[in-house]
Parts: structure tokens; C-alpha cells; sequence
């Protein structure tokens, strides 16, 4: 079974995000980027399948900027077989993301696709659903569990309360939450070998899909500061306080 | 110009997040129209239609709305959309999971987790976990939003609109199946929805012990149980109370962080709470940046004297 992964490359996890001043977005300037999180669960699951000799071959796609090649280098270092990556300059919303994977399915032919659930720069929480949708394919979102048996999915999702499992045929999308593993680090014998797996560069024009935002920003502002409160030096206090002062008890 | 509700109900009643919903589509509308989907939801469909300006609530069955799966809530819903020019839905895991496939099918796109409606082409959304606030103009002609409950009023009781009931697709051939659910049956009140919330972070070091520290302290307080990513991360808590970025999105009158170092991801979803206490054996952890009143304290001494001083009020 072919699995196709899509990655994303994203301001790191752990990077303070500063708004311009000029409102104009947040400023990417020389600041660390990495592969979204979601995505390298991803990863790491479809590379766990293939361990398990359920997969046969893994194909990370990047679309973003020529720098994107680093973030597919990273899934080809956990054990992605080859990556593709469309080039685009400008942001690119999640519909559009979906159509150009569209195409790429189209060519590829994967039985599954897994992805992260969201991406943490615009936390829209939308590509994998809208893949779906244009696929007419089922979806399995925020999954904790998958096991595939034959030509199904049994797919364990986190839901408002506690879990729900679904059953799919393939093919299928899944787009993976935070419990479902604990991405590998790439050993330095992967990343060297990782240098030799194929890229395949190509543009979005190269699919025919039009990727003009359907969304224009106006501004992007600092939420509002809260102001930081107080130090109490014991409980006594700190219950004295909540009920007097902040009167929430 | 009406606009359409999807809304969140455990089939007796409609959850608090449905009026909240419909307070941020009477900003883009004043001919709201609320859909009820589920199996053995006639009550939840009376009860939504006395909230206030509610126009009309709508009313689909089948077994595989009950279980809300995605592909059949999108067969009812895309047909009905020629009607409306937006759709809005709580962002609850539920609505995230069928909203996007609905837009998609609509060929629009989805404007996710909106906190504020500033006329109805724009709307003011959260991004970087809440680190920026993004102001977005749609130039689709119909809207699909998904709207963040916790920055709305609840919409009151108060109306009297009729519901009508519409059919229900059969189920598609190629669609994902319903097989089980693992719902957690507690008499605590919903996190979503919880005046107060008391949360655990990894500093509690076990599940065990984060059940035995957390789980009184709740009950005292009639409140709900949360939890930061890192103690979801390290299996101490379940991932249904994970609140952040990532997970849950809370804005409770007290939220009680305990052994929680404050990470971005975890202060972004609990951040617009009303007062912030955080019990934290560091000094110096970025949660004190937040709280209101902060105690550098073990949690192993200050939770047991917490529950004594409690007990006294």
C-alpha cells in the first residue's frame, strides 16, 4: 500500500511569535522553522506501518517555498521513501492545499493519506477534511489509534468526551492527533541517506489550480495583554482573595 | 440574507455553545435558522427553537447523524446551503470535523475559530495559538465559519420558532462507519462549559497521582477537570481534557492551574479566564505571567490545605 504524507513547514513549536508593527502579519525574519508537529506524527506513523510491513512506500509532499525542502528532507530522515515539492511564494489557504494534493493524488494513486489535524501558524484545522471532501473519500479525524486490516481502517478518534472508533475502506484520509505516537528522532546514518532520496520540484501551475486566497487580511494585531496579577503567600490568603476580592467562591 | 446554525445538543437539550453560536450569527444576520442533526433529538430541536431569535429550526435523523459522522452530515448540509449565505458551527471537535468538509464541497474557504464578527464579510480569528488575532475579509459569496463559543454571550431563552423536519440521505457506499464510542460517563460539569476549572500539569507525575490530587479538588469545587498538553503528552490525564492550542479552548470565572508551567500552547486556551490562580513550585514559571493571584507552593502541601481552607467557606 502507497501512503502519501503531506508536511508542512511552520515557525517552530517553541519560537515566540512576534506581530509587526506595522500589522502587516507576524515577523518570520531569521526565525527557526521546522516540520509542523501534527505532521511529523504523521510521519512517524506511516513509517511505523511500514515497519510493519503494511505500507510498501511512502511520499511526503511539501508545498510552500523552495526552504520546504528542508521539511521534506526531515520526513525522508525518519523513513519517507521520496518527497514532492510544489513551489508557491505567496500563502496558500487550505482549500487550495487540498485541490493541489487532489492532483498530486490523481498521479500518486496512494490508498491513504495521513496528515496532522492542524497546522500551528494559522491553526485552521481544515486541509484533511476538505481533502476528503474533494476525494469523496472518508475521513477519520483526530486519530489516536489506526490499524489497517486488508483493504480497511479501524481508526480510533479523539471527540468531545472521550473516543470514537470508525471503520473505513480505503481509500481514505486520516488526519492524526497528539496521542497516536512519539515521533522517532532521525538517526545521523538516515539523514545522510535521506540527502540521496528524490525530491521532484514542481509549481502549482503544474496542476492547474488556482491558489488566489479566497481570504484577504486586513490586519494581524497583539491580543490584548493580561495584566499580571499577584503573589499570595498561602492558601489562606489565596481563598481569602477569591472570595472577597474576585468573588468567585 | 439568512444564515444557517449547526448545533451542538446531546439530544434532550442544546449545549450552551449552540447560543453562543447563534449570538456570533445574529452579528452576520438577523434571519437565523438553526439545524438540528442526530438520532432521538426532537427534544434538543424544541429546546433550540426557544432561544431567542431563532427564526426556524430544521430537524434531520438517521443513525449516522446521531454519530454526527462527517460524510453524512455534509450530504444534509450542502444541499441546504442554497438557502443560506453562511453557515456558522460551534468549534467544538464535532463541528471542526464536518465544518471544513462542508466548505470544501461549497468550494469556499472555511473561516476557522472566529472570536469576533466585525460585519458579515469580516471576521477576527486567532492564529499561532493565539499569539496573534487576525482580522480576515472572505470574498466567497457564501460563508462557512466555525466560531470559537468561549468569546460570545449565550444567546437567552426567549423564542418561539416552529421546527421543521427535513430527510435525511441514505448513508453513501464509500463513508466511514460507526463501530464504538468510549464516552467518559462523569457527573462533573462539561469543560467546555464550566463556571470552574481546575487543571493538572505535568508536575503531578503520574495518572494515578494526578487523579488522586485533581479528581477531589473538582468535587469540591463543582468544577471540571483539565489538564496541560505536556501531562496529556505523558498519558497522566486523558486527551478530552487537554486544554490549549491543541486541544480545548476554556474561559471559565476560576481556572485553577496546578503543577502547569505555562507553556504558549496551554495559556492559549485558558487565557480569556476571568480570574487565574496558579499553584506552582516555581517561581519563575511563565504561568505566574497570567494569574491572578499565583502561590509559588508543592502542590503536595498546597492542594490538601487548599481542600481544608475550602471546606471553611
Amino acid at each position: 500500500m502507497k501512503v502519501l504524507v503531506p508536511v508542512k513547514r511552520v515557525i517552530d513549536y517553541n519560537v515566540k511569535v512576534r506581530v509587526k508593527p506595522d500589522q502587516s502579519g507576524v515577523d518570520l525574519a531569521n526565525v527557526k522553522m521546522s516540520m509542523n508537529p501534527f505532521d511529523e506524527i504523521a510521519t512517524e506513523e506511516a513509517v511505523r506501518l511500514k515497519e510493519k510491513g503494511v505500507v510498501t512506500e511512502i511520499v511526503v509532499v511539501s508545498i510552500g517555498p523552495q526552504q520546504a525542502q528542508e521539511t521534506i528532507r526531515t520526513a525522508l530522515a525518519m523513513g519517507a521513501d521520496r518527497g514532492i515539492l510544489i513551489t508557491v511564494d505567496s500563502i496558500v489557504e487550505p482549500l487550495a492545499v487540498a485541490k493541489l494534493l487532489k492532483a498530486v493524488i490523481a498521479e500518486e494513486q496512494p490508498q491513504l493519506v495521513l496528515m496532522g489535524k492542524q497546522a500551528i501558524d494559522d491553526d485552521n484545522n481544515a486541509t484533511g477534511q476538505m481533502l476528503a471532501a474533494l476525494l469523496g473519500w472518508p475521513q477519520a479525524t483526530f486519530a489516536s489509534k489506526i490499524e489497517v486490516a486488508g483493504e480497511s481502517l479501524h481508526v480510533t478518534r479523539e471527540v468531545d468526551g472521550g473516543l470514537q472508533t470508525l471503520s473505513a475502506d480505503l481509500p481514505a484520509v486520516v488526519t492524526v492527533d497528539l496521542r497516536l505516537n512519539e515521533p522517532r528522532y532521525a538517526s545521523l546514518p538516515n539523514i545522510m541517506k535521506a540527502k540521496k532520496k528524490p525530491i521532484d520540484i514542481k509549481s502549482a501551475a503544474d496542476y492547474g489550480v488556482d491558489v488566489a486566497p479566497r481570504l484577504k487580511s486586513i490586519k494581524v494585531s497583539e491580543p490584548p495583554k493580561r495584566a499580571g496579577g499577584i503573589k499570595v503567600e498561602t492558601v489562606a490568603d489565596l481563598v481569602a482573595k477569591l472570595k472577597t476580592e474576585a468573588g468567585v467562591l | 440574507m439568512a444564515v444557517l446554525v449547526i448545533a451542538d445538543h446531546d439530544n434532550s437539550t442544546v449545549r450552551d455553545t449552540t447560543n453562543k453560536t447563534i449570538t456570533a450569527a445574529l452579528a452576520v444576520s438577523p434571519e437565523v435558522d438553526v439545524l438540528v442533526l442526530g438520532e432521538g433529538a426532537a427534544s434538543a430541536a424544541d429546546a433550540a427553537a426557544k432561544i431567542a431569535g431563532v427564526r426556524k429550526v430544521l430537524l434531520a435523523q438517521s443513525p449516522e447523524l446521531g454519530r454526527l459522522l462527517a460524510e453524512a452530515v455534509a450530504d444534509v448540509v450542502v444541499p441546504l446551503m442554497e438557502g443560506y449565505d453562511a453557515l456558522l458551527t460551534p468549534a467544538t471537535a464535532a463541528g471542526k470535523n464536518v465544518s471544513p468538509r462542508i466548505a470544501a464541497l461549497l468550494d469556499v474557504m472555511q473561516i476557522s475559530d472566529v472570536i469576533e464578527v466585525v460585519d458579515a464579510n469580516t471576521f477576527v480569528r486567532p492564529i499561532y495559538a493565539g499569539n496573534a488575532l487576525e482580522t480576515v475579509q472572505s470574498s466567497d459569496t457564501k460563508k462557512v465559519i466555525t466560531v470559537r463559543p468561549t468569546t460570545f454571550k449565550a444567546a437567552p431563552e426567549g423564542g418561539s420558532a416552529t421546527v421543521e423536519t427535513i430527510a435525511a440521505k441514505p448513508a453513501a457506499a464509500h463513508q466511514a462507519k460507526f463501530v464504538s464510542d468510549e464516552v467518559v460517563k462523569s457527573d462533573r460539569p462539561e469543560l467546555s462549559a464550566a463556571k470552574i476549572v481546575v487543571s493538572g500539569g505535568r508536575a503531578l507525575g503520574s495518572a494515578e497521582e494526578f487523579h488522586k490530587v485533581m479528581d477531589p479538588l473538582a468535587d469540591k469545587l463543582g468544577a471540571a477537570v483539565g489538564a496541560s498538553r505536556a501531562a496529556v503528552d505523558a498519558g497522566y490525564a486523558p486527551n478530552d481534557y487537554q486544554v490549549g492550542q491543541t486541544g480545548k479552548v476554556v474561559a471559565p470565572a476560576l481556572y485553577i492551574a496546578i503543577g502547569i508551567s505555562g507553556a504558549i500552547q496551554h495559556l492559549a486556551g485558558m487565557k480569556d479566564s476571568k480570574t487565574i490562580v496558579a499553584i506552582n513550585k516555581d517561581p519563575d514559571a511563565p504561568i505566574f505571567q497570567v494569574a491572578d493571584y499565583g502561590l509559588v507552593a508543592d502542590y503536595k502541601t498546597a492542594v490538601p490545605e487548599l481542600m481544608a481552607e475550602l471546606e471553611k467557606v
